[in-house]
């Protein structure tokens, strides 16, 4: 697993500039040759990198508990996917990665790749970094740098590796580690917990606003490993903290697997918005290879009036199986669901929320786009569940899906659960495809039908893409279009 | 003939019953009939009863129903007063009825009619007897025993029910009303089964209802399946008035030809348990199916409704739209799925659920499901769950209408967008009627027999002071 945490401050000036030209500014990890763990999974192995890591004694304790309770686990088949069997004694669950296949230069590199890579601006060294090429740079994949410490740390607040938070905050990650998502949660939760190698741990302290957006950037370089991060955001009373997150995996071969857990706790006061651009590599067009995203995202409003906000633009993966959900535990605490997501090719993906209602006068809104294309399945899947004491609560829905070609599908399973008289639930979906007068009115101002229908899809999400921060927002709408790509006609 | 399902009996007992009676049960049976309910006891020794492990059972508990002992009779009892299932009928409505006493068709001349325009309605037993062949070509072909283990167990155990035919291009005069009424002085576990079907260009309006006379707990497995021909038309309505520690697992299977028409209601206005499993198909392009819905539910009363609805063929349309009000203790379950496959292009399906809760101990779990495989299609659906509007409740209060009747008025006009959908007028009048005594708490089961059975002599009206106008 590697890292990198980078911390950006908004510029509005450079934004547009800086992301147009963009190569990856979240920062960049390249290979180094490091060893790893035995290949599978044992209890050697979690020991491993418990003590590969100089873990304290609580948390390979926590590990191996989560371990066991793996064991007796069995693979979750409720969601409306296929997936391939996965052999987990085939995947190094420890890897710094291994060197792999590299290309002498770029010629040898699929034109197509390159070309995406064109269209996301990212410069010719890091193509070539991106496609496998040798480079002599060497970066250190495990530490993490930040940039902002010095200013974060006026303010008291933590932004480091979930591994240096484990040796220097050990208490605060005791004390809120598995607290949101138990290791006995889900089966992906579970090996997550056993074996999660690192990730990023923020706290922000009573009655702070962060002053600057707090970013990671994941990237899956190696092949045959799988990642397992894990992040804790711990937003103390009255904080607020906005924190994104991205990542890209530009591997062609195999399959991989992805299997995060996000905790977020907001206490009174606390405000946390969360946003994710998931652009992991979906795959080539005949549905080849591709990431296995199934992670477990979960925040709990613990205090009063505390609010969590998710938004996430789902582009990649070649499965995606993702719920970020909120428990809203606190009176009047608020949660906050966007999501876009785009599937084409042989994609699939099985997204969407929980909204669970405990505290009086608590607020939900889900707001959901699905896009398929190609041969790809989308589905919606959320929960909004109103407990009986979560009285004056009040939810809407809206999950809407779009379809572009006769061979993808669209489905929509939302579970409304209501228990609780004084409480008002909304829900609606529709799902139709792009309508043709639009389409029309677009190519008759001399647009081509591709772009055409990016422009109305870029519309038909903003709705979400506008919840994202500003430099989110660009890389959204391009990814929307570049994932979209050849699906016309 | 007959058998005792012991408390939380488990699937042992049916099989070993099916086995010990099998000469019985068959004995009527055309060859592949007896197959078929091979086939279906094999299934069901598989699958044994659904748990709320199953999603399709998640919040439709049996446990209760199954923790009472019930009788089950595989003969038809003799000597019984068959005047007293013709009381429930509904008043100034000209119908054909038919009759049903704990499962089995009852009569009181002959238990199979040919009518003069070729119309055959009557026992299934009978016309296992006499129409075999007709009688082949659907049964069993649209009820899915595979995957659902009390459509299995019906079929593997079915003795009797309703038939209807209705010839190609022949249009029924009246509405057919079938009344199934259950009346025992013992727990009893009825399966029935009934066979609807409509030729092309034929046109029929089926009134069905379930009553039941006294407070004795019953289980009824009902399965019923209708087939509609090319441009046939059917308006169906399903009434449901049962005692509350009545068990009703009703499943109706459509199978709809090319340009079928459908309107099917399913009014639920008493049950202890209520379970509506609907799955209609579309066999052929241009079809039309409403399914409506409206259930009143109270006490520890639970309604569950499952509509499935397969476009399988292009240019077919659907609506569903359930509505309900929980009170005091009860529960409500909605959990529509519309799948459109791969070549059903240009379909338009809607599905909407709305529910009000009267209490905090009511609740309702509302999962409308699409399933959608090409791109030419307008889905959408829609559910709410909230209460009474605040704003018209002010409004009504605030013109001096007193609390309860201003509730009442808005319940009932909650109610009404259903109920308005009724086509034939005696019946919507008297749904009316009985939605108003329903919401009043006055509506009785058969046993006072003074309200549902009579005619009513006095419609119910709104107490409203006008004066205060």
């Amino acid at each position: 697993m590697q890292g990198q945490l980078v911390i950006m401050e908004s510029d509005p000036d450079n934004i547009i500039n800086e992301v147009t030209q963009s190569d990856y500014k979240y920062g960049f990890v390249t290979d180094i040759e490091t060893e790893y763990a035995p290949i599978g999974l044992s209890e050697d192995t979690v020991r491993y990198i418990s003590l590969k890591k100089n873990e304290p004694e609580f948390m390979l304790e926590y590990r191996l508990k989560a371990f066991r309770h793996w064991l007796t686990m069995k693979l979750p088949e409720w969601a409306h996917l296929e997936i391939p069997p996965i052999d987990f004694r085939d995947i190094y669950f420890y890897a710094a990665p291994k060197k792999k296949k590299q290309y002498e230069s770029l010629d040898q590199v699929d034109p197509e790749l390159l070309a995406t890579f064109d269209k996301l601006g990212i410069s010719l060294e890091e193509q070539k970094k991106l496609a496998g090429v040798a480079v002599d740079a060497v970066i250190d994949s495990v530490s993490v740098k930040t940039t902002f410490s010095e200013t974060l740390s006026k303010y008291g607040i933590i932004f480091c590796s979930m591994s240096e938070a484990i040796q220097n905050h050990p208490d605060l990650v005791k004390q809120y580690l598995g607290s949101v998502v138990p290791y006995t949660d889900n089966y992906y939760a579970s090996l997550n917990s056993a074996v999660f190698s690192d990730g990023s741990f923020c706290y922000i302290p009573k009655g702070v606003r962060c002053p600057v957006e707090l970013s990671t950037y994941f990237r899956i370089n190696a092949a045959n490993t799988g990642q397992f991060e894990r992040t804790l955001i711990v937003a103390d009373e009255g904080a607020y903290v906005s924190y994104m997150e991205g990542c890209t995996a530009p591997q062609r071969d195999e399959n991989q697997l992805h299997a995060a857990v996000v905790e977020i706790v907001a206490m009174k006061d606390a405000s946390v918005k969360y946003s994710t651009v998931q652009n992991w590599y979906p795959g080539d067009k005949s549905g080849k290879g591709g990431i296995y995203n199934f992670v477990t995202k979960r925040g709990i409003c613990k205090g009063s009036n505390s609010k969590i906000s998710w938004t996430q633009v789902e582009t990649g993966s070649a499965i995606t199986w993702k719920y970020p959900s909120c428990i809203l535990l606190g009176d009047n605490s608020v949660g906050e669901f966007y999501s876009v997501a785009v599937t084409n090719n042989y994609q699939q993906a099985d997204t969407g929320t929980k909204m669970i209602h405990l505290g009086k006068n608590t607020k939900s809104t889900i707001i959901s786009k699905g896009i398929s294309a190609g041969k790809s399945n989308n589905s919606y899947r959320g929960l909004v569940r109103i407990s009986k004491n979560a009285s004056n609560s009040r939810n809407y829905s809206q999950c809407d899906s779009l379809l572009l070609g006769s061979a993808c599908g669209a489905h929509t399973w939302p579970y409304i659960q209501v228990e609780n008289k004084s409480s008002i639930v909304e829900h609606e979906a529709t799902t139709s495809k792009i309508s043709e007068d639009q389409l029309f009115y677009c190519q008759q101002r001399g647009m081509n039908a591709e772009s055409a229908i990016g422009l109305i899809v870029n519309g038909y999400a903003k709705e979400v893409l506008k919840q994202l921060p500003m430099e989110f927002a660009v890389e959204a709408q391009k990814l929307l279009s570049i994932s979209l790509e050849g699906s016309v006609g | 003939m007959e058998g005792v399902l012991k408390q939380n009996s488990t699937k042992e007992f049916f099989t070993g019953l099916y086995r010990e009676h099998r000469a019985a049960i068959t004995a009527g049976d055309y060859p592949a009939l007896t197959i078929q309910r091979d086939n279906a006891i094999r299934r069901f020794e598989e699958s044994g009863f659904p748990t709320t492990k199953l999603e399709a059972w998640k919040n439709t508990d049996l446990k209760e129903s199954f923790s009472k002992e019930y009788d089950i009779v595989l003969e038809p009892e003799q000597g019984v007063d068959v005047q007293k299932v013709f009381r429930c009928n509904i008043p100034h409505l000209d119908t054909a009825i038919m009759g049903q006493l704990n499962g089995w068709y009852v009569s009181k001349d002959v238990p199979l009619m040919e009518l003069g325009n070729g119309i055959i309605m009557g026992s299934l037993a009978e016309a296992l007897k006499k129409y075999p062949a007709l009688i082949e070509a659907h049964l069993g072909k649209y009820a899915d025993s595979n995957t659902d283990a009390f459509t299995a167990l019906n079929t593997a155990f079915f003795r009797d029910g309703v038939f209807i035919y209705v010839p190609d291009n022949v249009k029924s005069p009246k509405p057919v009303q079938i009344i199934n009424v259950i009346h025992h002085d013992r727990n009893l576990f009825l399966q029935s089964r009934n066979l609807i079907v409509l030729g092309k260009n034929s046109r029929l309006s089926l009134v069905h209802c379930d009553d039941s006379y006294n407070h004795q707990p019953s289980f009824s497995n009902v399965v019923t399946e209708i087939y509609l021909g090319e441009h046939a038309s059917l308006d169906h309505y399903k009434l449901q008035n049962l005692n509350n520690a009545s068990t009703l697992i009703s499943s109706v299977y459509f199978q709809m030809d090319t340009a079928a028409q459908l309107e099917s209601h399913y009014i639920s206005l008493n049950g202890g348990l209520l379970r509506n499993n609907v799955r209609q198909r579309f066999n052929g392009p241009h079809g039309d199916t409403k399914i409506y819905g409206i259930y009143l539910m109270d006490a520890r009363q639970h309604i569950d409704n499952q509509v499935f609805i397969d476009h399988a063929f292009p240019d077919c349309t659907s609506g569903e739209l359930f509505k309900g009000i929980l009170d005091e203790h009860s529960s409500g379950v909605f959990n529509g799925h519309v799948l459109v496959e791969r070549n059903a292009v240009r379909t338009n399906a809607y599905q909407s659920n709305k529910n009000i809760l009267l209490t905090e101990t009511a609740k309702v779990n509302s999962k409308p499901f699409l399933e959608i495989y090409n791109d030419d299609v307008k889905c959408s659906h829609g559910s709410t769950t909230g209460q009474l509007d605040q704003d018209a409740m002010y409004y009504l209060r605030q013109r001096g209408i007193g609390e309860e009747s201003a509730r009442m008025l808005l319940m009932y006009a909650y109610a009404d967008e259903v109920i308005s959908k009724i086509a034939i007028d005696p019946l919507r009048l008297r749904i009316e009627d009985m939605v108003k005594k329903r919401l009043q708490g006055e509506l009785q089961i058969c046993e006072a027999c003074v309200l549902h059975c009579n005619t009513p002599e006095q419609p119910m009206e709104f107490v409203i002071d006008m004066t205060k106008l």
